[in-house]
């Protein structure tokens, strides 16, 4: 909402508050101004000229000098236009005192003394572009020549163009919050500014001297839908369609509203004026009398003022003759019944419509206008007749056409006023302030709440005022919200703190920094292209998404079931950016969607997806399977997961086949990680291998055992054997500790991998491996005997389940 | 006899002089075959009564040199020291192992720090779902369909009834369902909005939203609150400033500006001029957000306040686009 200030003025005298005090006033007692700007300021020393003799240029065809008298001196300029006169009153930009000051134009053009063709110009004459204005402002006006200003305004040489067109104004655009909708006027910033500056509110009642007559011989209406409460109408006959007077165009400019004709623009100051959309329609155009207010017919087809064909359908209200409808309610009128330069009598339509049908039906057809947007937030009933009587009175005062006597007003149930409990106590304690009632009582009732007794009752342009919250609000915003002194809370303790498994999370996160990767923030949806992208089939269950409805393109479009598309795009963004490694990690949520199983207390349709959290990791440049191993098994470590397994995977189309595992604990997998599949990786800009991993933070967590307890420190020396076995190429080191420990050796502690040899000493397809064996007993030191025990045990575990014999 | 003595004597002096090592003087002078012992051997020869006198002179030079020969290997210990470390020294300006140590997200540490402060304030910290059902995210919260305010968060639908939650309130409701006053949480956590992305916009951004409910919570209390987090976030000095504002699920509400922490609110480019930095929303729970969670209003009161978390971290770091936070850059990554 921009608000003009001297528009203000009609209503409440605030000229003596600095603009900047104004606003940030206004922005303290609940009206936020976003900015406001002094208009016709950046046009500086355009005084209005009379052209009092004009000559031949001596060296140019085209060029005239003409001799102006600006009021304090007589001042030569030179120009090419061609419709200037002697006796022509026109702006005329120049420095008074030569190059001391700077004169100035719209858009900040500067203009200085000169000589053109050697003859001295010492300014320069303005056409209503060099004056930041267009035709809707100054109807008439030619577009390429100078402004004359003879007929258009009383005005004589030496006055500031800037005052001569009323120009000068201060718009303040206001942030107007949807609870408001009174705000969106000028008489409620009026009010607001009364109740702000402690200023009288004057709103004079419309006066119309009115034509005699009886409109209802020219209309009548019919509500035929609950969705629309009030009707209001005037008729006004003999209409003379022409520009609106300058003062009006003027303001409506300041407002930010294009100047159009007379009975448009009447509409839109009354609108600007009341907060009270207004719909003006030629009466020639009705089939009929009568006007409804019904329901559309669904696929009824309807050209609005903007000339496009609209598809209407039942749940819109339209408002219509005996034969079509003539307006879309309170979002536009007919491209049918539109004001023309011919138009004779007119219809002024000021209703009352349902905020949330009106929102729909703007919502369905496309199309927000200025009214809709005020009639969705919910008006008020009350405001309906002033309006249209303003808006009468405003037409005799242009001298646009006669009004018709009488008024229609269907009102079919008046709205009783509301009512809220006064209880001054209540809200000092709510708002922890001391005010008197008395002073609450002084607030509300210039905010023309009326309080009798313990009630208020509510004025009907304040719907949003249900409660005693929304009157602390009232009281405390004039107050002054600063004005409330901080307290501590007194209540009951409260223990602080996170979730165990938010905080190992946090814990989580602590350590993978610590191994050395960067955390990264990705987006939860992805392109679902980028699931081909990392190599998944066309009929993989993890394309099955949660889509989103009305994403802005395919980027927004999947939530990801899986972390690895986002973790391979950072780690591409990198590599293409030349950074020659790059180690991170993500807390990555995925979204898995669930079938109709879940329920919920509200009984609400649908089923939310399962959220999962994803420790997403990938490195290249910085290290190689086993890195990303030793990170997996620091993970598990820090869970306390001791008895997990890491199984070759060779299915993951992501993953090389030969260089990926998953890792195992009883049937669940926790993840999979492994080097990037080459083939997938000439999908992305990497020139070295590159490894990710993707584990279930959850389901490490519910496998976790975060008790610490001590095992005491071994009080008697170990003995270490060290083997060399000789096995198939195929056995997997994993098996091979894993049968060790099926010997059933109480003291065997720990088996160590020291070495894996391949070469031309053994025979093909077979390899050597080397453990070095730990035995130790906790109550006493081993004899030879022992531990030789022990080892022929290991080793006949080896040879009896996989035939791996001690390499000779 | 004493001449020999000090002959022995000048020579050991001679001989730890011209650089011998300590153990061959040891050997040389005080060892069994040493100049020395032989001097005793030669003792038989003397008088009765000349033997204690000259033993005590035997004794007294055989300390003498044994004392020398100590000094001597002393010197020689620290002058090996010395060489020692001399050959040990290294060039302290060579650069230390890359530990390569990794770095927080900028976005978690300044969410970190706001839920510090608030843990320290008796918060608990609490997350729900992103993808929401519409009534937590909007009808509970007193924004029931075709209400005006919801055009002002562009929302994400999956379904009619199922969005991507565009604030952390529905959190709240459901904390509220869940659990009775006293209420005090934080619910730091993902929120999606349709809009498009530029250096001050996101599609997903983060929030931290609070929520406070008992008996006799007041709207001092809310700002007593603010005020010392602020302070703890951003400096002792900084003070808050509540400006009247609308939220449907707050009343009164208000949008809440800390004074500007680069300039002091002397108005800087940080700032705009303003000296006060828009960091967060706040208000007293609606009534009717507080039944539709089963809260009666008639008996307990709270307050909720919400920021965001990239909003704060930007000012705080200086990041200049939004879109940076995103991208993870490693060079941007490792700054943190």
């Amino acid at each position: 909402m921009i608000l003009s200030l001297n528009w203000l003025k009609d209503f409440v005298d605030v000229t003596d508050v600095d603009v900047k005090k104004f606003c940030d006033d206004m922005t303290h007692t609940g009206s936020k101004v976003e900015q406001f700007e002094l208009l016709g300021e950046e046009i500086q020393n355009v005084k209005v000229g009379l052209i009092e003799k004009i000559e031949q240029h001596p060296d140019a065809e085209r060029l005239v000098i003409c001799q102006v008298n600006a009021g304090e001196k007589t001042i030569q300029i030179v120009t090419a236009a061609k419709n200037v006169f002697e006796g022509a009153l026109v702006p005329v930009c120049y420095c008074p005192d030569g190059e001391k000051r700077v004169a100035k134009l719209a858009g900040g053009m500067e203009i200085k003394t000169g000589k053109l063709r050697g003859v001295l110009s010492e300014g320069m004459f303005c056409s209503i572009a060099e004056l930041g204005l267009d035709l809707h402002d100054m109807p008439g006006a030619p577009t390429d020549g100078i402004l004359i200003l003879n007929d258009i305004v009383e005005c004589k040489p030496g006055d500031d163009i800037c005052d001569v067109l009323k120009m000068r104004d201060t718009a303040v655009e206001f942030e107007i919050t949807p609870n408001r909708p009174d705000c969106l006027s000028v008489i409620g910033l009026a009010r607001e500014a009364a109740v702000t500056f402690d200023r009288n509110l004057t709103i004079p009642a419309p006066v119309i001297k009115g034509a005699g007559g009886d409109l209802r011989d020219y209309v009548s209406v019919s509500i035929e839908s609950d969705k629309c409460s009030r009707y209001c109408a005037k008729v006004v006959k003999n209409v003379k369609i022409a520009p609106s007077p300058l003062w009006m165009r003027m303001r409506l400019r300041a407002a930010g509203v294009r100047p159009i004709n007379n009975i448009v623009d009447i509409t839109n100051y009354v609108m600007i004026e009341y907060g009270q959309p207004m719909h003006a329609f030629d009466y020639a155009c009705l089939d009929g009398s009568h006007i409804t207010v019904r329901t559309a017919e669904d696929g009824e087809i309807f050209k609005t003022l903007d000339n496009t064909d609209r598809t209407l359908s039942s749940d819109m209200l339209v408002i219509a003759d005996s034969k079509k409808p003539v307006g879309i309610a309170g979002v536009m009128g007919g491209a049918n019944s539109e004001i023309k330069d011919d138009t004779a009598t007119v219809v002024f339509e000021s209703a009352c419509f349902d905020g949330a049908s009106v929102r729909i039906t703007a919502k369905k057809l496309g199309m927000r206008t200025e009214s809709s947007s005020r009639f969705e937030k919910g008006l008020d009933c009350e405001n309906c007749m002033g309006a249209v009587e303003r808006a009468c009175q405003l037409v005799e005062l242009l001298g646009a056409g006669e009004v018709v006597g009488g008024t229609i007003d269907v009102y079919p149930v008046k709205k009783p006023l509301a009512t809220v409990a006064f209880e001054p106590e209540k809200i000092n304690r709510f708002l922890g302030i001391f005010l008197s009632p008395d002073e609450m009582k002084k607030t509300l009732e210039k905010l023309e709440f009326k309080v009798e007794g313990s009630v208020i009752t509510v004025p009907s342009f304040r719907d949003d005022v249900r409660c005693m919250n929304d009157v602390a609000e009232e009281v405390v915003r004039i107050y002054g919200y600063n004005n409330i002194a901080s307290s501590s809370i007194v209540a009951s303790m409260t223990q602080g703190g996170m979730s165990d498994s938010r905080v190992f999370r946090e814990e989580m996160s602590d350590l993978l920094c610590g191994l050395g990767l960067n955390e990264i923030y990705s987006f939860s949806f992805i392109p679902a292209r980028l699931y081909t992208k990392c190599g998944m089939a066309e009929d993989d269950v993890r394309r099955k998404s949660v889509e989103i409805a009305n994403p802005f393109g395919e980027d927004t479009k999947t939530m990801r079931t899986t972390s690895i598309p986002s973790m391979l795009e950072v780690l591409d963004l990198n590599s293409s950016r030349n950074a020659k490694s790059a180690s991170l990690y993500e807390m990555a949520k995925v979204f898995i969607p669930r079938e109709n199983v879940v329920t919920n207390i509200h009984g609400l349709e649908g089923t939310l997806p399962d959220e999962r959290i994803k420790i997403s990791i990938g490195f290249y440049g910085a290290g190689d399977f086993f890195r990303m191993k030793g990170i997996c098994e620091e993970i598990l470590k820090k869970a306390g997961i001791k008895t997990a397994k890491y199984v070759a995977n060779q299915s993951d189309p992501t993953f090389h086949p030969g260089r990926c595992a998953d890792i195992v604990l009883g049937d669940t997998v926790l993840g999979t990680f492994g080097e990037l599949h080459p083939v997938v990786a000439e999908n992305y800009t990497f020139s070295c291998p590159v490894y990710v991993a993707e584990l279930d933070l959850a389901l490490i967590f519910e496998n976790s055992s975060l008790e610490k307890e001590y095992t005491p420190l071994p009080k008697f020396p170990a003995v270490t054997r060290d083997f060399s076995l000789v096995c198939d190429e195929e056995t997997e080191v994993g098996t091979l500790e894993e049968t060790m420990r099926m010997g059933g050796v109480k003291i065997l502690e720990n088996i160590t991998l020291f070495d894996v040899y391949r070469g031309s000493q053994l025979p093909t397809g077979k390899k050597s491996v080397s453990f070095s064996v730990t035995l130790r007993s906790p109550d006493h030191t081993l004899t030879v005997e022992e531990a030789d025990k022990a080892t022929k045990k290991i080793l006949g575990a080896l040879e009896h389940n996989l035939g791996v014999t001690i390499r000779s | 006899m004493k001449e020999l003595l000090e002959k022995i004597w000048q020579s050991a002096l001679a001989a730890i002089e011209s650089g011998n090592d300590a153990e061959s003087l040891r050997i040389r002078f005080l060892g069994k075959k040493g100049e020395l012992t032989a001097v005793l051997r030669g003792m038989g020869a003397l008088s009765p009564e000349e033997r204690p006198k000259m033993g005590q002179l035997v004794n007294e030079m055989r300390e003498k040199i044994e004392n020398a020969i100590a000094e001597k290997a002393a010197k020689e210990k620290e002058e090996a020291l010395k060489n020692k470390l001399l050959s040990e020294k290294i060039d302290v300006t060579l650069p230390g192992n890359d530990l390569s140590v990794g770095h927080r997200h900028p976005i978690a540490e300044t969410e970190k720090m706001m839920r510090d402060i608030f843990i320290g304030m008796g918060f608990s910290v609490v997350e729900g779902p992103e993808v929401e059902y519409d009534y937590y995210n909007f009808e509970a919260l007193n924004l029931p369909k075709n209400h005006p305010a919801r055009d002002t968060q562009d929302t994400f639908y999956i379904t009619d009834n199922i969005l991507l939650r565009s604030q952390t309130s529905p959190v709240q409701v459901r904390a509220m369902e869940n659990s009775k006053p006293p209420i005090r949480i934080i619910s730091p956590g993902r929120v999606y909005r349709a809009d498009p992305a530029d250096a001050t916009h996101s599609p997903i951004f983060h929030q931290c939203e609070g929520l406070v409910v008992d008996k006799g919570i007041t709207m001092g209390d809310l700002k007593g609150v603010l005020e010392l987090f602020a302070k703890k976030m951003f400096g002792e000095d900084t003070r808050i400033r509540f400006r009247p504002h609308h939220f449907p699920f707050t009343e009164p509400s208000a949008e809440v500006d800390v004074s500007c922490w680069e300039c002091g609110g002397k108005g800087c480019r940080l700032c705009k001029g303003e000296g006060w930095i828009e960091i967060l929303g706040a208000g007293m729970v609606h009534p009717f957000v507080l039944s539709n969670c089963g809260i009666d209003p008639n008996v307990y009161s709270g307050f909720a306040f919400g920021m965001g978390i990239e909003r704060v971290a930007l000012c705080r770091f200086g990041i200049d686009d939004l879109r940076l936070l995103y991208e993870n850059d490693v060079r941007f990554l490792e700054q943190f």
